[in-house]
Order: structure tokens, then C-alpha cells, then sequence
């Protein structure tokens, strides 16, 4: 006698007992991964958009603020970005041919395309370090207000920024760091900037050829104020601003600087991440273990979390660069 | 797994004769796609940047339009989603894609109304 119960679902496609996705396990735990964390990466930049909507008439201007390339001096903005995003599109390449060669059981294939892939990798978190690197030290420096707003300087003549190295006006009478030792106990500064507020203000009603830049962007461009204008505006400055932190920064709005660090941070450990789990993998299969095994499915695994990097890294790229 | 692969690009417009050298062409075409962007980044035309589509500048239309072209190749061909079951497909894209535009429509609006208080309201924050 049949003891076994039958629901007439048998033979169907989710009548169980088959994989009704057409994945296995592992790759659909993956998939699933991917929509949650792609998820996380949208908050982010959806928050990023609110306080850019916010603030639509302040925000710094994406390509005045990263334009440096290593190893060469002038103004190239986003060359470095693209290269960035090129070298990550190309490790993608890398390793879908690596999935490919593990398709046909090819280890040396494997091997090969997966070593790229690790290369290219340690590339964009190299480049991604730097350009941290450039961002944090900054290189024009600003004031800020009581207002906690933002005042560049450009020069008069060309419309060229100015460094505050350029025209500040050196005070003696040097301005010791307040260290805990000299102080109470919760009073300290970390590292004092290179001017006073006192000699960036001194330099300004000196040197005729420098003007205040605003935050404020009209038709595309930051407003520059005029020569009257600026020796009135420079008087509500409070504090020099040199480089980024996240507190304040020398770009603009101090959201800017934190968002870069928390979303491009966030974007760089997914990276190193990958990263590592590459190399891990890579070992497996330098050892054989796919090869015995009978399939690259953990290969094809990691493969759809590095595509998935590359993929954030095309919106990062849009949402903060460009648009 | 799935080991056969569909090969045609663009609707069939372009069918490759392998998976590897279909790869190499939707590098290409990424490749292409990502030089648009940063030229017309650089260049800024001013007919793109003066006219406004929905309250945005068509450069940005053309970014975000740009942006979602090439997240689709990439998961079509590099992750291989145009080789998996539709019911997969569906589960995995559509979700995100429901949900963001739920929060970027609640967000934006929120974002815009907070700048416009800020803009009109007795409160000066910009001194």
C-alpha cells in the first residue's frame, strides 16, 4: 500500500523537490545578499540626494573639488574618476572570463583571469586611498563664518582660486597649540591651521586682487563677490579651513565631505572585501580544490558580489561626480 | 547552472559567436558609455544645462538614463541574469527597483519642500 501522501503537485515546478529559480543554494543566497545590500547603498545615496536637494543652491561643485591626478599638476577634473571606474569595469571583465574559464573546467584559466582581477582590485583601493588622501589635505583652504558657511578666495584678474598661502599676510606673535597639559583636562585642539583668521583678513583689505567666493551658485557658477563686498563679508569669518575633516571641510556645505567619506568609505570596504575573498578563492583553486570538486561554482559566487561592487561603483560614480 | 549562454545584444541587433567575445564587446560598449559621461561631465553643454526636464537639467537626465543603461549590462551579461529564470529575475530586480523609487520619491519631495522653508521662511541660516 502507498503510505507516502500525495499532493498532486508533484512533477510541477514548485511542487518541490526541484530548484524552481533554476540557482543553486549558494547563488541564490547571494542574490538575495546582493537586493539587501543594494538596498543599504540606495539609502545612502538617497540620503545623499535629500540633503543635495536641501541645499540644491550650495553644494559644492563635484568637478572643482576633485581634480587631481597623481604624479601631475593642474586641474583635470574627473580624468581620475573615469580611470577609477575603468579599472573597476575592467576587473569585472576580468572576472566574468575568470567564471567563464571555470565553466570549461580550465584551472590555469582560472588562475590567470582570477589574479587580474585581484590586481585590478587593489588598483581601485590604491586610487580610492589617495584620492582620500588629496580630499583630507585639500589645497586652496577657506574661511568659515559664524554662520558655519564656507568663503573661498579667487583672484581678481583671472578668476583663478586662491591659496590662502597665496596673499595671507604673515602676523608675528605665534599662536601656541592648546594641548591638555596646558589646559583643562577636556580642552585640546588637534594641529593648528597654517594661518590665523587674523592674518587670512590682514592679506584680503591688503592685496586688491583677491575677492571672497560665495557658496551660493547662480547659473552654474559660484558668486564672487566684489571688492566692497568682500572686505565686509570677510569680517564675519571665524576660522580657517584647510582640507576636510568630518566636521568641517573646505569645500562647502559640511555634509559634502561626510557623505563622500561615508559612501565612497562604504563603496572602498565592499572593494577590499572582495578583495580578500579573491585571494582566498584564489587559492582554493590554485590548490585544486573546484578542480576536485567537479565545478567553480564559488568562483561564479564571488564573481556576482564583485560585479555587484562595480555596479554600486557606476552609481557612486553618477550621484557624486557627476550629476 | 546554466552553461548555455544567450549571445545577442541589443535585441538580437548584435549576436556574439561565443561568451567570451560577447564579454569583450559589453566592455566596449561600457567603455563608450563611461567616455559620454565624463566628456559631456567636462564639457557641460549649455542647451543641456539651461533647459530642465521634471524640475531636473537634462544633463542629469542623460547621466541617470546613462547610469541605469550600463547597470543593466552589467547585470545582464556580467552577472548572467539574462541567463536565469524569470521568476528570479523578476525577484531580484524588481524589488530594489519598487522600494527606491518609493524612497527617492518620498526623499526628494521631503528635500525639496525643507529647501523651499529654508529659502521663504523667517530663518536665516546662510550668514
Amino acid at each position: 500500500m502507498d503510505t507516502t501522501a500525495t499532493t498532486g503537485t508533484e512533477g510541477k515546478l514548485w511542487g518541490g523537490g526541484n530548484r524552481p529559480l533554476g540557482a543553486s543554494y549558494g547563488k541564490l543566497m547571494m542574490w538575495f545578499f546582493i537586493v539587501s545590500d543594494a538596498l543599504t547603498f540606495s539609502g545612502f545615496l538617497a540620503s545623499y540626494g535629500f540633503t543635495r536637494f536641501k541645499f540644491i543652491e550650495t553644494w559644492p561643485i563635484a568637478e572643482e573639488v576633485f581634480t587631481h591626478v597623481p604624479f601631475f599638476h593642474g586641474n583635470y577634473p574627473l580624468y581620475y574618476v573615469a580611470f577609477m571606474t575603468f579599472v573597476l569595469i575592467m576587473s569585472s571583465v576580468t572576472m566574468v572570463l575568470a567564471v567563464d574559464a571555470g565553466h570549461k573546467m580550465k584551472q590555469k584559466g582560472v588562475i590567470l583571469y582570477l589574479f587580474l582581477t585581484i590586481i585590478g582590485g587593489l588598483i581601485f583601493v590604491g586610487s580610492q586611498a589617495w584620492e582620500w588622501g588629496t580630499f583630507i589635505r585639500g589645497d586652496y583652504g577657506a574661511v568659515e563664518t559664524r554662520g558655519g558657511r564656507i568663503l573661498q578666495f579667487v583672484k581678481a584678474d583671472t578668476g583663478e582660486r586662491a591659496a590662502l598661502a597665496d596673499f595671507a599676510t604673515p602676523i608675528h606673535g605665534e599662536r601656541e597649540q592648546l594641548t591638555r597639559d596646558k589646559a583643562f583636562w577636556f580642552g585640546s585642539e588637534s594641529g593648528l591651521p597654517s594661518f590665523t583668521v587674523e592674518e587670512v583678513s590682514e592679506g584680503l583689505r591688503a592685496n586688491p586682487n583677491i575677492l571672497i567666493r560665495t557658496e551660493t551658485i547662480v547659473d552654474d557658477e559660484k558668486t564672487v563677490l566684489n571688492r566692497e563686498q568682500s572686505l565686509e563679508r570677510i569680517k564675519d569669518a571665524r576660522r580657517v579651513v584647510e582640507g576636510a575633516n568630518l566636521i568641517r571641510n573646505e569645500y562647502g556645505s559640511r555634509l559634502f565631505a561626510d557623505f563622500f567619506f561615508f559612501i565612497t568609505g562604504f563603496h572602498g570596504f565592499h572593494v577590499f572585501s572582495g578583495v580578500v575573498i579573491n585571494v582566498i578563492i584564489f587559492f582554493n583553486v590554485i590548490l585544486g580544490t573546484y578542480q576536485r570538486r567537479g565545478h567553480y561554482e564559488m568562483v561564479e559566487k564571488i564573481g556576482l558580489y564583485w560585479h555587484f561592487v562595480d555596479l554600486v561603483w557606476v552609481f557612486v560614480f553618477t550621484f557624486f561626480y557627476l550629476v | 547552472m546554466a552553461h548555455d549562454h544567450k549571445l545577442e545584444i541589443f535585441r538580437g541587433l548584435i549576436k556574439f559567436k561565443s561568451n567570451t567575445q560577447k564579454i569583450w564587446g559589453v566592455l566596449v560598449f561600457l567603455s563608450i558609455v563611461t567616455t559620454v559621461e565624463v566628456a559631456l561631465g567636462i564639457v557641460k553643454p549649455h542647451t543641456l544645462t539651461a533647459n530642465y526636464f521634471l524640475g531636473m537639467k537634462l544633463l542629469n537626465w542623460i547621466f541617470i538614463t546613462l547610469t541605469l543603461v550600463k547597470a543593466y549590462y552589467i547585470t545582464w551579461d556580467f552577472m548572467h541574469m539574462r541567463d536565469e529564470r524569470p521568476s528570479l529575475r523578476r525577484a531580484v530586480v524588481w524589488t530594489p527597483i519598487f522600494l527606491v523609487s518609493y524612497l527617492l520619491f518620498i526623499l526628494l519631495f521631503e528635500a525639496d519642500y525643507i529647501y523651499n522653508v529654508w529659502k521663504d521662511g523667517f530663518m536665516a541660516w546662510n550668514f
